[in-house]
């Protein structure tokens, strides 16, 4: 039988002024388990508090009702009173009689009543309170970063700074990312590789951050603070430890036909290759579905000619497995494929290009070693016309309904860099707005228009044909009401971007939720944006919408002080109000997972003794570290199995009689 | 004879944690008052009140019951009042069937900032249902008299 | 109270049951339109005159007929709001104005000649298709 104690409080004048708070103590005193009742000046002074305190020694109290201001003002302050006497702090209910009674009504009968009811409902709460305790759980103390671009790279140093192992896994064969293959940045224009190779080398030397490039993850397992991931790494028929980079393979290899995926399939590369001269690490690869020697058995050139001794033609996939206590989801982003766009002509026509193909065209280390010239026939063009939002705020099906939002800004880049370098080349861009939010960002659009002549029409484009060795651009000018049949040498378009189809898969093992376009859901728009709802996965650039560099960069970093906040825990101390499914009613449908955000259940075979029938069944299991007590779960489960710790379905069915009495 | 006694309806507000809640608070310390015969609930997410406990009300002799939550796309636990929308939906038409008035249950998207919209909203409900009447209580039928 | 502007906007939208407020005002539309140096009005300024309830002037117009029904506008625009089918309608809705059909099907064959595009009779089976 629960011993209840009820204390009621005046707040000064704040409640007592419309609430009869003796009477309240007063008929609470008669109310079925309840021992004690008084009233007081302030509950939550220290000496409101001693009487809470006292009373429970006192009268062996079980659980306490105080009748108070908002439990979202001193519910806590109140559990630690109780906590301090030694009672569970969650035998603690409170009755909102300040904001929710004193201070909204007038009439001081009116609101004594309503404040008995409110308390009444309370006390038939707590006498089915059950003492919680809150869960705990380990923290391994170490980070996977899953991607290796400025994203990853930026996390795993904020980490790895902060004194912690952090592991990266690239599944490309170097670290770098997008950023690698850009060529100058805005708005400074400074060159990527210098800002970003430098960031690299540092993730590569620091003896906290161990890379795992052309690995892939394969399987993740655990929850929050233990994590069991499985990575696998791909062969690279190169020994990674020998391998000096030196690139004497690479002068050797006789198979050249190979795309160079590092310069988006422009050119060719050999089978065994270094991606690019800064690569890290800066150790070869062999590309097996171009190599000889591993297709045919003939050829084995380069291991002739290895010094180090390197190269290992038997090499395979390994697998290795390790725990973490968090993990950065730092996916990245492709530009989509252009196959639904026919009417620009991509496949057909080299000249047509995309912005990031325009990227490494411009790009020293590039194709055609920085120089501007037609893909076609290496000619320098006179007039390069640029298509913006290709793919971008497309509802059709056919693009993606979003704004890629880099794309204005690197167009504007584009069409100055052109200007500024071959000032006989002239610039049109097709924008349908242009959007320019960010410090100097507007100004470097206008730069480009006031002081590098770009000529901006406000139109799209309907078709890009080409017409002997040209290009023919039919689209409209919006302002001036007409169409526009232009003769250029190059089309770019500026591609919309899609999140790296990494991000869904992995988002699934982790059951992280993700939103109709693969971008990983933040838990909270606004306050949680690098967090994703479940726990102890946390997001960093465009995985989690579309970016540029210097958002990528601090988001990185939040992404990595909020690993570091859990990192730096020995203990997770769990919110004890989580559900419970009860397994002698679960019949294993399979329902509450569905509906839960957090994917904290999950199901076991267990054997069962259901009234002394023994059998294995299939029922939930709460992940507590997970489930945050929403109660979804509670009202989908159809045998009424789970119920939620704090608000049990009986004690809000308890509230209501009170209520209702 | 026997002497009419003033109608004095019981409303059940269920309201979330995160949003309606506080803005149930909101309201009082903007002192923007409304009926007493309001009485909140307070639940983790709106998504946690089963459809039992709107009928447990009415079983008992409520006269109308409201359930509050965070705006749709606002839910602190991300979708929980979507699922609130779909339930109540599903259950307010059966509760027509049971005999118990649509202007009876109401479901409203009250945000923590929306101390004014709380108050309103529950002086337009308690209207309602000072409009409507009392009752009538529903029966258990495995309850037999 | 509705007037008269507002009625025929919500017949065009019963008719096309495409909501013009998703144009995003691209051009594409009229980048894609063959037939563009013939029309007074052009396909984006059908969108947006439709969503300005300018119908009226529509009808007069004879731009109506100049759209080819070649639908590249339909497949092209992004935003799923199909000019030629507002276009469509708008056509519809003049002739329904004046009184009906002019012509019975049997006076169709002797109108074909060399002047009316093939292209509107191939499309008006890939409409009809749909």
């Amino acid at each position: 039988m629960q011993r209840i104690g009820v204390f009621v409080c005046w707040c000064g004048s704040n409640i007592a002024a419309t609430v009869d708070v003796e009477r309240v103590a007063q008929v609470m005193k008669n109310e079925p388990g309840v021992v004690f009742s008084t009233d007081y000046q302030y509950m939550c002074s220290e000496a409101g508090q001693a009487i809470i305190r006292n009373a429970i020694a006192e009268h062996k109290l079980t659980g306490i009702v105080v009748c108070s201001c908002s439990p979202r003002m001193h519910e806590a302050t109140f559990r630690k009173t109780a906590q301090r006497a030694g009672l569970n702090p969650y035998m603690v209910e409170i009755a909102n009689i300040r904001e929710q009674c004193s201070w909204i009504h007038k009439d001081k009968e009116e609101g004594t009543e309503k404040a008995i009811v409110l308390a009444r409902a309370a006390l038939a709460k707590v006498m089915l309170n059950a003492p919680l305790i809150a869960g705990q759980s380990s923290v391994t103390k170490r980070a996977l970063v899953i991607g290796g671009g400025i994203a990853g790279i930026q996390s795993a140093l904020d980490i790895a700074d902060a004194g912690y192992e952090v592991d990266i896994v690239e599944k490309e064969p170097t670290i770098g990312g997008k950023m690698s293959k850009l060529d100058k940045t805005f708005p400074t224009l400074d060159c990527s590789a210098c800002i970003l190779t430098p960031k690299m080398v540092d993730a590569a030397q620091n003896e906290k951050i161990t890379l795992y490039t052309y690995s892939e993850v394969e399987e993740v397992k655990g929850f929050v603070g233990n994590f069991n991931v499985k990575i696998r790494r791909k062969a690279r028929y190169v020994k990674e430890d020998v391998c000096t980079g030196c690139g004497a393979c690479m002068q050797k290899c006789p198979s050249k036909k190979g795309l160079n995926e590092f310069n988006l399939g422009l050119n060719k590369r050999t089978a065994i290759y270094i991606p690019f001269a800064q690569a890290i690490p800066n150790v070869a690869v062999i590309d097996a579905t171009q190599c000889i020697k591993i297709k045919n058995n003939k050829c084995g050139l380069c291991d002739t000619v290895c010094a180090a001794k390197a190269i290992d033609y038997n090499q395979q996939d390994e697998f290795i497995e390790r725990e973490y206590g968090a993990i950065v989801m730092a996916t990245g982003f492709n530009p989509i494929k252009l196959d639904k766009f026919n009417e620009y002509s991509y496949a057909e026509c080299p000249d047509v290009i995309t912005s990031l193909e325009l990227e490494r065209i411009m790009n020293a280390a590039g194709p055609t070693g920085g120089k501007l010239v037609k893909m076609s026939n290496g000619e320098h063009p006179h007039d390069i016309t640029f298509i913006q939002c290709v793919g971008s705020r497309d509802i059709s099906g056919r693009g993606k309904c979003y704004c890629s939002k880099i794309c204005c800004m690197y167009t504007a880049k584009h069409a100055m860099l052109i200007r500024d370098k071959y000032p006989d080349v002239n610039v049109h861009v097709f924008y349908i707005d242009v959007r320019t939010p960010g410090k100097n960002f507007d100004e470097f659009y206008r730069r480009a228009v006031e002081e590098y002549s770009v000529d901006y029409i406000k139109g799209q484009v309907g078709k890009v044909y080409p017409e002997g060795d040209h290009l023919v651009v039919q689209g409209v000018d919006m302002l001036a009401n007409e169409q526009i049949i232009h003769k250029t040498d190059m089309v770019v378009l500026a591609t919309a971007i899609e999140p790296d189809p990494t991000a869904r898969k992995i988002a699934s093992m982790l059951t992280a939720s993700i939103d109709t376009n693969d971008f990983i859901t933040e838990a909270h728009p606004k306050l949680r944006p690098v967090e994703s709802p479940t726990a102890g996965i946390f997001l960093s650039g465009v995985c989690q919408g579309p970016k540029d560099i210097p958002e990528t960069v601090a988001q990185a970093g939040a992404a990595a002080v909020k690993v570091l906040g859990l990192l730096s825990k020995d203990k997770l101390v769990t919110n004890p109000c989580v559900s419970q499914s009860n397994e002698l009613l679960c019949n294993g449908c399979s329902m509450c997972q569905n509906v839960c955000p957090y994917g904290a259940i999950g199901y076991e075979d267990k054997l069962i003794n259901d009234h002394g029938i023994r059998e294995t069944r299939r029922v939930a299991v709460v992940n507590e570290a997970l489930c945050q007590g929403c109660g979804a779960c509670t009202v989908t489960c159809p045998s009424g199995a789970m119920d939620l710790k704090g608000f049990t379905n009986k004690q809000i069915m308890a509230e209501v009689d009170a209520i209702c009495k | 004879m026997q002497v009419e006694k003033q109608f004095k309806p019981k409303i059940v507000a269920f309201c979330c944690n995160w949003c309606s809640y506080a803005g149930a608070d909101l309201a009082g310390s903007s002192r923007l008052s409304y009926p007493a015969d309001v009485k909140i609930i307070r639940v983790p997410c709106s998504c946690r009140v089963n459809p039992l406990f709107i009928l447990r009300a009415f079983e008992r002799g409520a006269d109308g019951v409201i359930l509050c939550g965070c705006h749709p796309g606002d839910c602190h636990y991300s979708t929980g009042n979507y699922y609130t929308r779909r339930r109540m939906t599903m259950l307010f038409s059966m509760l027509d069937y049971l005999g118990v008035e649509k202007g009876r249950t109401r479901v409203e998207w009250v945000s923590a900032a929306e101390g004014v919209k709380f108050s309103t909203v529950m002086n337009n409900f308690v209207a309602k249902i000072y409009e409507l009447g009392e009752n009538v209580k529903l029966g258990d039928l495995r309850c037999k008299k | 109270m509705h007037n008269n502007s507002d009625k025929q906007k919500d017949q065009v939208f019963r008719m096309t049951g495409v909501d013009t407020r998703k144009c995003m005002k691209c051009g594409k539309c009229s980048a894609s339109c063959p037939s563009f140096n013939e029309m007074q009005y052009r396909p984006h300024q059908f969108v947006d005159m439709v969503t300005k309830g300018r119908i009226e002037e529509l009808m007069a117009s004879p731009s109506i007929y100049h759209c080819l029904s070649c639908f590249a506008c339909v497949e092209r625009c992004p935003r799923g709001v199909e000019p030629a089918v507002v276009v469509e309608a708008i056509r519809n809705l003049a002739e329904r104005k004046q009184g009906g059909t002019y012509f019975s099907p049997d006076e169709v064959p002797e109108l074909i000649d060399g002047t009316v595009p093939q292209q509107a009779l191939v499309s008006a089976f890939r409409k009809y298709r749909k």
